[in-house]
C-alpha cells in the first residue's frame, strides 16, 4: 500500500508543498503499535488539518500520547515498539524505510508535558536548533531567538537575561521557552503532549492564548486530558479509549452532540 | 524485656566503636605522615634533584615523574574510556555485547597492580621496545586508570534525564548531535570526576611503574628516558634505608597531592548532583 | 532532491553510523586489554610452569633461584594467610561501620565518615606501606612480640598460633596493614546494599516492636547479604593483589609462615622484590606467579560477576 502512495507523490509537482495541497498535513491510516505482543493502538485512522488545533483526550492509559509519539517517531525509542499501517506527513508515509526521522522532526516540534530546557542559558536553549541544523552566523541567531521568543510571547519577560539558565526561570515560563525552542527551526507541526499538565493555572492560560495565536502559522496537535482545554483551544478533538479512536469530529460537535455513547459517558464524566 | 534493650545498647554501642576506628586509623595516618614529612619540605626540597646517591637534595625530578606519567596517562586514556562509556551508556543497550564489556572493565579495575606492571614490562618495555621509560610506564597507567574514567563516565551520561535528549531529537536533532551537545555538556563534571579519580590511581601507583617506568632519578629529556615516580623514590628511600626524612617529605607532598585530587573530586559530584537536582 | 526534504540517505546517516562504531571499537578496548593481559602473561610464564610440572609448582615448598627450583606454596600460604587476618578484621569493622551509617548515625556524622573512607581509599599503597613500616612495625616488636612472649606463649594452641618471637615484621603487621587499605571496599559497597533495602522492610520491623539491634541484625542484614559479600569478595581481591604495602611490612622470608608474628612472602611482594636481579628461567617464574594471581582473581571477579547478574534477574521477577 506505501507502495503505492510514494508513485502518486512523487508524480505531484515538485513545487514547496504548502500544506494547503493536501487535505489533511497528517494522516493516519489503519495505524497500530504494539509494544512487544501488546497492541497499543488499534487501527487508527485519522487526518489532521493545516492550520487548526486538533486535541486528542481521553482517560489514562487510552494510548493518546503513544499516538502523538507516532507522529514523530519519537515512539522509536522505546525499545519494543512496532508499528503497522501508515502516517503520512504531506502525503508521504513517515514509516517508509528511506525516511530520515532526524529531518522529519525538524518539521514536526514536539512539546513535552514536563518543561524540559537544556541546563544551558535561555539563548542557548533557543538558538540549539538552528545551530544543530547549522546556522552559525551570530546576527541570525540573534534574530532567530528574538522571534521564536517573541512568538511565544516570551520576548518582554526575559530579554534582559538571555544569558541566565534556563534552568532558574518558572516553570510556565520554561514550557513558553519550550515552545520558542520548537518554533526556533520554523516547524510546520506542533506537537503537544499535555504541555499544561505541570503548570498553574495562570501559566495554563498563557499557554492556551499562545496556541490560538501559533494556530495562524502552525498545524497544532495537543494531547490533554483536561477536557475543558480541549473544548476551550481545539476545533477539532479526537476522542481515545484504550488504544482506540472512538469519535474524531469538530470539537463543537463533540462535545454538545456525541455520536458515541463511550464518549457521551467521559465527557459527562462517568469514567475516566 | 531488659535484657533485649541492653543488647540493643551494647550492639548500637560496637558499631559507633568501629566507625571511631575507622575514621581515627585515617586521621592518624595522615596526620602521622604530615607531621614527619612537612618540616622536610622546603623549597628547596622541592626545587632540587636527589643528590649523593639519594641520601640527600629533594625530589624534583621525581615530581616531574609522577605528573608527567599521570598526564600520558590520562591524555592516551581519557578519550578511549569516554568513547566508550558513551557507546555503554547510550548505544549498547543491554545486549551480551555491553556486559561482556561490563565485564571486562570490571575484570581490568580488579586486576592487580602488579600483573599491570608483568604486563606493561612484557609488552611495552620488551616487545615494543620502550625500554624502561616514561611512556611505558603511561601507557600502561592509562590502562590502569581506563576502567575507572569509563565507570564513573558512564553512570554520569546515565543520570542524565531523558527528557534532554527527548527534547533535542525531538528537534530533529541526530543521535551524536544530542550526546554531543546536550548530553556530554551536561555529563562533564561527572566525567571530570572520573578522570580525576584516575588520576588520583596514576598518580599513587607504585609497582606497576616500577615495572615498567624504572627507578631513574633524573628530569626526563624525552618520553623515551626512564623515571622515578614519586612512590617509586619513597619505596627506594624507605626500603634501602638511604634518607627515611626524605622519604616522609615525599610522602607528605604525595599525601597533599592525593587530598587535593580527592578534594577536588567530592567537591564536582557534590555539584554536579546539586545540578541535576537529584538527591543521590 | 526530493521535494519530501525528510527523505533520502544523507551523508549524516553514514556520519552517524561511523561515530558509532568508533565508539564501540573503544569500548571493545577493555576486552582487548584483558585479553592481551592473560595471553602475555600465560605465555610468558607457562614455560616454568611446565618445566616444574604444575603440581610442584603449585604444591612444592622450595623456592630456591640459584638452583633453578621454583615452588610457590610458601607464597600462595602467606598471600592466603594475610588476606584472612586482613579479613578477619576488617569484615567485622567495615560492616560495622557500613551499619553505622546507613542505619544509625544522623545525617551530619555520615557527612564525616563518608568523606574518610573516600580518602582513605585514595591514599597510594605506598603511603600504607610507609606508615606501616616506621609505625606498626616498630609497635609489633616493642610492644605485640614481648607481650606474646610474656603472656600468651605459654597458652596451648592459642600461643603457637601467635608466636613468640618476631622482629615486628610479618604476618600480623600485613594483616593490619591491608585490612586498613580493604575497608573502604568493604563499608561502601555494604553501605550501598544496607541502603537498598526497602524501607518498608524496616518499617515492618521496628512496628511488631524490634529494637533498632534486632532489626538491623535480623531483616536488613540479611535481606542486604548478597551486597555485603560482593564487597567483601571485592575487600579480598583488593588484599590478595595488592604489593606495596605488603611488601614493605611482611618481612619477605620465603618460608611458609606458622604464627600471627612470623615473617612471609606473599606471591605480589615476591615479584616485586625479585625483579630487579631475576633473569631467564627467573624472571620467567615471576611471570607463572602472576598466572596464578590472574587465575585467583579472574575467579573472584567472575563470583562478583554472576552474583551480580543474578541480583538483576531477581529484580527484574
Amino acid at each position: 500500500m506505501a507502495a503505492i502512495d510514494t508513485t502518486i507523490i512523487k508524480d505531484t509537482p515538485a513545487s514547496p508543498a504548502a500544506a494547503g495541497d493536501y487535505e489533511y498535513v497528517i494522516e493516519s491510516k489503519d495505524l497500530c503499535l504494539y509494544y512487544g505482543k501488546t497492541m497499543a493502538l488499534k487501527h487508527i485512522s485519522m487526518g489532521i488539518r493545516a492550520n487548526s488545533i486538533t486535541a486528542i483526550i481521553g482517560p489514562s492509559g487510552c494510548g493518546k500520547s503513544t499516538y502523538l509519539r507516532c507522529l514523530n517517531r519519537m515512539n522509536d525509542l522505546v525499545p519494543g515498539v512496532r508499528v503497522t499501517g501508515s502516517s503520512t506527513f504531506k502525503g508521504r508515509n513517515i514509516y517508509d524505510r528511506d525516511v530520515d526521522v532526524v529531518a522529519l522532526r525538524k518539521q514536526i516540534g514536539m512539546v513535552f508535558q514536563k518543561p524540559n530546557p537544556f541546563p544551558m542559558s535561555i539563548y542557548d536553549n533557543v538558538a540549539y536548533g538552528p545551530r544543530i541544523h547549522g546556522t552559525r552566523n551570530r546576527q541570525e541567531l540573534d534574530r532567530i531567538v528574538e522571534k521564536s521568543l517573541r512568538q511565544a510571547a516570551l520576548w518582554d519577560e526575559l530579554r534582559d537575561r538571555l544569558q541566565d539558565s534556563a534552568l532558574s526561570i518558572s516553570g510556565g515560563q520554561q514550557q513558553r521557552l519550550c515552545i520558542a525552542r520548537c518554533l526556533a527551526v520554523e516547524p510546520e507541526v506542533l506537537l503537544m503532549d499535555e504541555p499544561a499538565s505541570a503548570l498553574d493555572p495562570i501559566a495554563t492560560s498563557k499557554i492556551e492564548d499562545l496556541m490560538r495565536v501559533l494556530k495562524e502559522k502552525y498545524t497544532i496537535v495537543i494531547v490533554t486530558h483536561n477536557m475543558q482545554q480541549a473544548a476551550r483551544v481545539s476545533d477539532r478533538t479526537a476522542f481515545f479509549l484504550m488504544g482506540e479512536l472512538i469519535e474524531y469530529d469538530n470539537t463543537r460537535k463533540l462535545f454538545e452532540t456525541p455520536s458515541d455513547r463511550r464518549t457521551e459517558d467521559y465527557i459527562t464524566g462517568r469514567f475516566g | 524485656m531488659e535484657h533485649r534493650y541492653l543488647i540493643n545498647n551494647v550492639g548500637i554501642g560496637l558499631l559507633w566503636v568501629s566507625g571511631c576506628i575507622t575514621v581515627l586509623s585515617l586521621l592518624v595516618i595522615i596526620v602521622y605522615i604530615l607531621a614527619q614529612g612537612l618540616p622536610v619540605v622546603t623549597w628547596g626540597f622541592l626545587t632540587q634533584n636527589p643528590a649523593s646517591h639519594d641520601r640527600a637534595g629533594g625530589i624534583f625530578a621525581t615530581i616531574v615523574a609522577t605528573v608527567a606519567v599521570t598526564l600520558i596517562a590520562i591524555l592516551v586514556s581519557t578519550p578511549i574510556s569516554v568513547a566508550a562509556a558513551i557507546y555503554m551508556a547510550e548505544y549498547a543497550g543491554d545486549s551480551w555485547l555491553t556486559n561482556l564489556v561490563r565485564f571486562g572493565a570490571d575484570s581490568l579495575a580488579g586486576i592487580p597492580s602488579i600483573v599491570f606492571g608483568l604486563f606493561g614490562y612484557i609488552m611495552f618495555v620488551h616487545y615494543a621496545g620502550w625500554n624502561y621509560s616514561l611512556l611505558a610506564g603511561g601507557v600502561t597507567l592509562a590502562l590502569m586508570a581506563l576502567p575507572i574514567i569509563l565507570r564513573v563516565s558512564e553512570e554520569a551520561i546515565k543520570v542524565v534525564p531523558d527528557s534532554y535528549k527527548h527534547g533535542s531529537l525531538a528537534m530533529g536533532a541526530s543521535k551524536w548531535q544530542t550526546i554531543w551537545k546536550v548530553v556530554l555538556p551536561t555529563a562533564l563534571p561527572g566525567i571530570i570526576t572520573g578522570v580525576i579519580l584516575g588520576m588520583g590511581r596514576a598518580v599513587g601507583e607504585t609497582a606497576a611503574v616500577l615495572l615498567t617506568a624504572g627507578s631513574w632519578a633524573k628530569v626526563p629529556g624525552s618520553v623515551f628516558d626512564p623515571v622515578r615516580t614519586m612512590t617509586v623514590h619513597i619505596y627506594t628511600l624507605a626500603t634501602e634505608n638511604l634518607s627515611m626524612k626524605n622519604a616522609y617529605g615525599t610522602a607528605a607532598v604525595l599525601v597533599i597531592m592525593v587530598l587535593a585530587i580527592t578534594l577536588t573530586s567530592n567537591y564536582l559530584t557534590r555539584r554536579y548532583i546539586k545540578k541535576l537536582g537529584g538527591s543521590r | 532532491m526530493s521535494e519530501y526534504s525528510f527523505t533520502g540517505k544523507p551523508v549524516r546517516k553514514v556520519v552517524e553510523k561511523v561515530i558509532e562504531s568508533s565508539l564501540l571499537l573503544c569500548a571493545l578496548s577493555c576486552i582487548l586489554t584483558i585479553f592481551l593481559i592473560i595471553l602475555f602473561i600465560i605465555t610468558q610464564g607457562m614455560p616454568i610452569i611446565l618445566k616444574e610440572g604444575p603440581v610442584d609448582f603449585v604444591l612444592g615448598t622450595t623456592w630456591d633461584p640459584y638452583n633453578d627450583i621454583y615452588n610457590i606454596l610458601p607464597m600462595i600460604i602467606g598471600t592466603f594467610v594475610v588476606t584472612l587476618l586482613s579479613l578477619a578484621i576488617a569484615v567485622p569493622l567495615g560492616l560495622g561501620c557500613a551499619m553505622l551509617i546507613a542505619e544509625v548515625a544522623p545525617y551530619q556524622v555520615r557527612g564525616i565518615i563518608r568523606p574518610a573512607i573516600e580518602t582513605l581509599a585514595a591514599i597510594p599503597s605506598i603511603i600504607y606501606g610507609l606508615f606501616g613500616l616506621i609505625v606498626l612495625v616498630p609497635f609489633i616488636r616493642d610492644y605485640i612480640v614481648p607481650f606474646a612472649r610474656d603472656y600468651i606463649a605459654w597458652m596451648p594452641l592459642v600461643g603457637d598460633l601467635v608466636g613468640a618471637k618476631g622482629n615486628g615484621f610479618g604476618v600480623l603487621a600485613a594483616g593490619v596493614i591491608l585490612a586498613v587499605m580493604i575497608l573502604p571496599t568493604i563499608i561502601s559497597i555494604s553501605e550501598d546494599s544496607l541502603r537498598a533495602v526497602p524501607r518498608e522492610l524496616r518499617e515492618g520491623s521496628l512496628a511488631i516492636g524490634a529494637t533498632k539491634w534486632q532489626m538491623i541484625t535480623g531483616i536488613v542484614t540479611p535481606a542486604a547479604l548478597s551486597g555485603i559479600i560482593a564487597g567483601v569478595v571485592l575487600g579480598m581481591g583488593r588484599a590478595i593483589g595488592e604489593t606495596m604495602a605488603v611488601l614493605m611490612v611482611a618481612g619477605n622470608s620465603p618460608i611458609i609462615p606458622t604464627s600471627l608474628l612470623s615473617m612471609t612472602r606473599p606471591m605480589t611482594s615476591a615479584i616485586v622484590l625479585e625483579w630487579n636481579y631475576a633473569t631467564g628461567d627467573h624472571q620467567t617464574a615471576l611471570f607463572a606467579i602472576g598466572i596464578v594471581l590472574l587465575f585467583v582473581i579472574m575467579i573472584l571477579n567472575l563470583i562478583i560477576y554472576l552474583g551480580k547478574r543474578k541480583k538483576l534477574n531477581v529484580a527484574r521477577m
